[in-house]
């Protein structure tokens, strides 16, 4: 790994990991990959988001689908773990709550094959600080 | 991709299930199938919105219309209107309650203006364990710019203009905090981050280091240059597995970058940090406890002066400072002080995060700005009490702090306001009660955590709140007396007035908010003998109701003692000598046929 040896060097390498998250921000990916973040808390964790996780990232590859599947933090709907959001290209981010790995696979087959939207959405309730 | 135009949300969270929502869904899904739509149309039942006070909710993609207390015969007019016409159905629209306006998208709601997440802002949103992420997401910037563009007396300005106070509860500011322990002289400085996070129920700090390590981290190297260290420690409860290892992880990757370590971005700034476990009592969040925990002495609070400021870790200046005050660090940098002071009230600025608990419907994680109203987080944001029960208190500041009633719902939630209605913000735990909670219960349940966690050092904390314990616990079996509440309040008060750190000082403070808000409660244990809500064991007995039961043999399966008797289809009969009161009898029984007395 490279060190950061500078100011300058932070800010290149800010602008050029930023298309990383921009991706998942606007998802305007035209090569049409599908983001997968599944919450990775001790809320998450103790409500079998492990399972979730594992299931996503081996079932996506099985079946031929181009995804990133990454663990991320607390989303805040702790009564409703596992959760996990879905981006589909250039579309806003759905989040799913009580993610089993029935339902994993149903989001899989349903949501992310054919984008029809699967029962069980946590509308998303917060603001974050790059509207504000 | 997608074969469907429309996408029909119907929530299908507790309370807009209560108002009908499911008849509304299926009648959607009859109307679309009856107009031929099913193939274009999708009809779908989501979480909670959040929004149940305004219940049943109803959104359209990909328009985005919000509509509210909707019916089930509604849906006749959303699809007939909506779906095929295109036009949105104006009388269910949501009419803004101060300016009268009609609003139709959702985004322009003020309700979901309620939550702003500025501490939380990257947990949920970035890979914890990905420092590149973190960098991609405006990270190690505020450093940037503060070891580049300021000197430590800017930058600590900046903070103190910033009006953040402490988030572990006591609410110090933390700008002013930066600025004593700046001004001391000293070869070496300590930064301290509090990760001891201990009262029940709270979880943001181990949520903030799970979720993302890395802005504690940067804003831990930027109060090293601000007051001169160029060593910090976090002091962490062992018992947060998950957080210690995503810790070290970014640790490591943020040596591994040159962020921390020697000569940091070419500034010769050097700054690196340590990780200390506390074996998890609670007097160690207080700061000079957990200082003498780190130092590998006994967990025992000191008495200030002076401060940790002037003499801290192995006797140095150290500043100490809590998870959550840190995460708002690097975005006050990067926004700017007045942006940050823009948010929340007079005197509290920012948001607070808050661990929603107890019988409530979103049992999560929140971040409202301050000022927002305790009735807003409870029945908006977390979607009102479990089952339909009746509100009855909220605890804050964990037992610390106290119980507000349904008279407090509309104080904004700020430092000042909290104190003055009896309670405190404490580190943000928030534990919501119904009617079938006791509060001489609830008041005993927190006697019992802080006399299990008093160090035993002075002796009002240690003999007194032993005592208080034994006091409440007599009133509880309704052996209590008058004299007993009004010695309950004498020794509560000495103890606050004569404890030697924070813990002793405020342990009472659930005592007397229960005692000030719900002194019918107690009056009814002592004198009638009777608990109003049915909890304590001593006073209650279950009986059967002759008449309702059917003799289905539920109950009497289901004792753990085997008390109950009676033939099948005949009506049964407890045991009063052997009950132990659990409640299983009344619990299972279909018929109503089982009482509480």
């Amino acid at each position: 790994m490279n060190k950061v040896k500078s100011l300058a060097d932070l800010k290149k390498m800010k602008d050029q990991l930023k298309s990383n998250i921009s991706l998942r921000e606007k998802s305007e990916n035209p090569e049409g990959i599908v983001q997968v973040k599944v919450a990775m808390a001790t809320c998450g964790i103790a409500s079998g988001a492990k399972d979730v996780m594992d299931f996503m990232v081996t079932n996506l590859e099985k079946r031929n689908i181009d995804a990133i599947v990454t663990q991320t933090g607390c989303m805040g709907y702790c009564y409703a773990e596992p959760t996990i959001e879905v981006t589909l290209p250039g579309q806003d981010p759905v989040v799913y709550g009580f993610v089993d790995l029935k339902k994993a696979d149903e989001i899989i087959e349903k949501y992310i094959k054919q984008g029809e939207l699967v029962d069980g959405i946590i509308p998303v309730n917060y603001e974050t600080i790059d509207k504000k | 991709m997608s074969k469907y135009k429309m996408h029909i949300l119907v929530c299908g969270g507790t309370g807009c299930h209560a108002s009908a929502s499911n008849l509304l869904l299926e009648n959607l899904k009859e109307q679309v199938a009856e107009n031929e739509l099913s193939g274009e149309v999708q009809v779908i039942s989501t979480g909670c919105f959040g929004f149940c006070e305004k219940g049943p909710i109803v959104k359209v993609i990909p328009d985005n219309t919000f509509y509210t207390e909707v019916k089930p015969d509604d849906a006749a007019d959303i699809v007939s209107e909506h779906a095929i016409k295109g036009r949105q159905v104006k009388r269910l629209l949501y009419k803004d309650p101060v300016k009268k306006e009609v609003v139709s998208d959702s985004k322009h709601m003020g309700f979901y203006k309620k939550q702003l997440r500025i501490a939380l802002r990257n947990c949920g949103f970035i890979n914890p364990e990905n420092i590149d992420e973190y960098i991609a997401a405006d990270g190690y910037a505020a450093l940037g710019m503060v070891l580049t563009e300021m000197t430590p007396e800017s930058a600590t300005k900046e903070m103190i203009d910033s009006g953040l106070r402490g988030r572990g509860g006591g609410g110090f500011p933390t700008g002013v905090k930066w600025d004593i322990a700046r001004k001391v002289k000293s070869d070496q400085k300590y930064v301290v981050c509090n990760a001891d996070e201990g009262d029940p129920g709270a979880f943001m700090d181990r949520s903030i280091l799970e979720g993302d390590p890395h802005s504690v981290i940067e804003a831990m190297a930027i109060n090293g240059y601000c007051i001169g260290a160029d060593k910090g420690l976090v002091y962490i409860r062992a018992e947060y597995p998950l957080a210690i290892d995503r810790l070290k992880i970014a640790l490591n990757q943020a040596r591994d970058y040159g962020l921390l370590g020697e000569d940091i971005l070419g500034t010769g700034f050097s700054f690196d940090i340590e990780i200390r476990y506390g074996a998890g009592a609670f007097v160690c969040g207080e700061e000079t406890a957990l200082i003498h925990s780190m130092e590998g002495e006994r967990g025992e609070p000191t008495f200030k002066p002076p401060f940790p400021a002037q003499s801290g870790y192995l006797g140095k200046p150290t500043n100490v400072n809590n998870v959550e005050s840190f995460a708002n660090v690097p975005v006050i940098y990067t926004k700017g002080a007045k942006w940050f002071a823009s948010i929340g009230t007079e005197k509290s600025k920012g948001t607070k995060v808050f661990a929603l608990a107890g019988k409530i419907n979103n049992v999560g994680l929140i971040e409202v700005p301050m000022g927002t109203t305790l009735r807003e987080v409870i029945f908006e944001i977390g979607g009102g009490i479990k089952d339909g029960k009746k509100f009855k208190a909220v605890q804050t500041g964990g037992p610390s702090g106290g119980c507000l009633t349904e008279k407090h719902l509309d104080t904004p939630i700020d430092f000042d306001n909290l104190i003055a209605s009896g309670s405190m913000m404490g580190s943000g735990g928030m534990i919501v009660m119904d009617e079938d909670d006791c509060m001489v219960s609830v008041a005993r349940f927190y006697l019992d955590f802080t006399v299990e966690e008093s160090c035993g050092k002075c002796t009002p904390c240690r003999v007194g709140n032993k005592r208080l314990y034994e006091l409440l616990d007599t009133i509880s079996k309704g052996k209590g007396t008058h004299e007993d509440i009004d010695k309950l309040r004498n020794l509560s008060d000495v103890i606050k007035d004569t404890s030697l750190c924070g813990l002793g000082q405020t342990s009472p403070n659930p005592v007397l908010s229960t005692m000030d808000n719900f002194w019918d409660e107690y009056l009814a244990h002592v004198d009638d003998h009777r608990c109003p809500a049915g909890q304590c064991k001593e006073l209650i007995h279950y009986e059967v109701v002759e008449e309702n039961c059917v003799g289905c043999t539920a109950c009497a399966r289901n004792c753990p003692v085997n008390c109950i008797s009676g033939e099948r289809k005949e009506v049964h009969f407890i045991d009063q000598s052997l009950c132990i009161k659990c409640g299983a009898c009344f619990e299972k029984c279909k018929f109503n046929a089982i009482s509480v007395s």
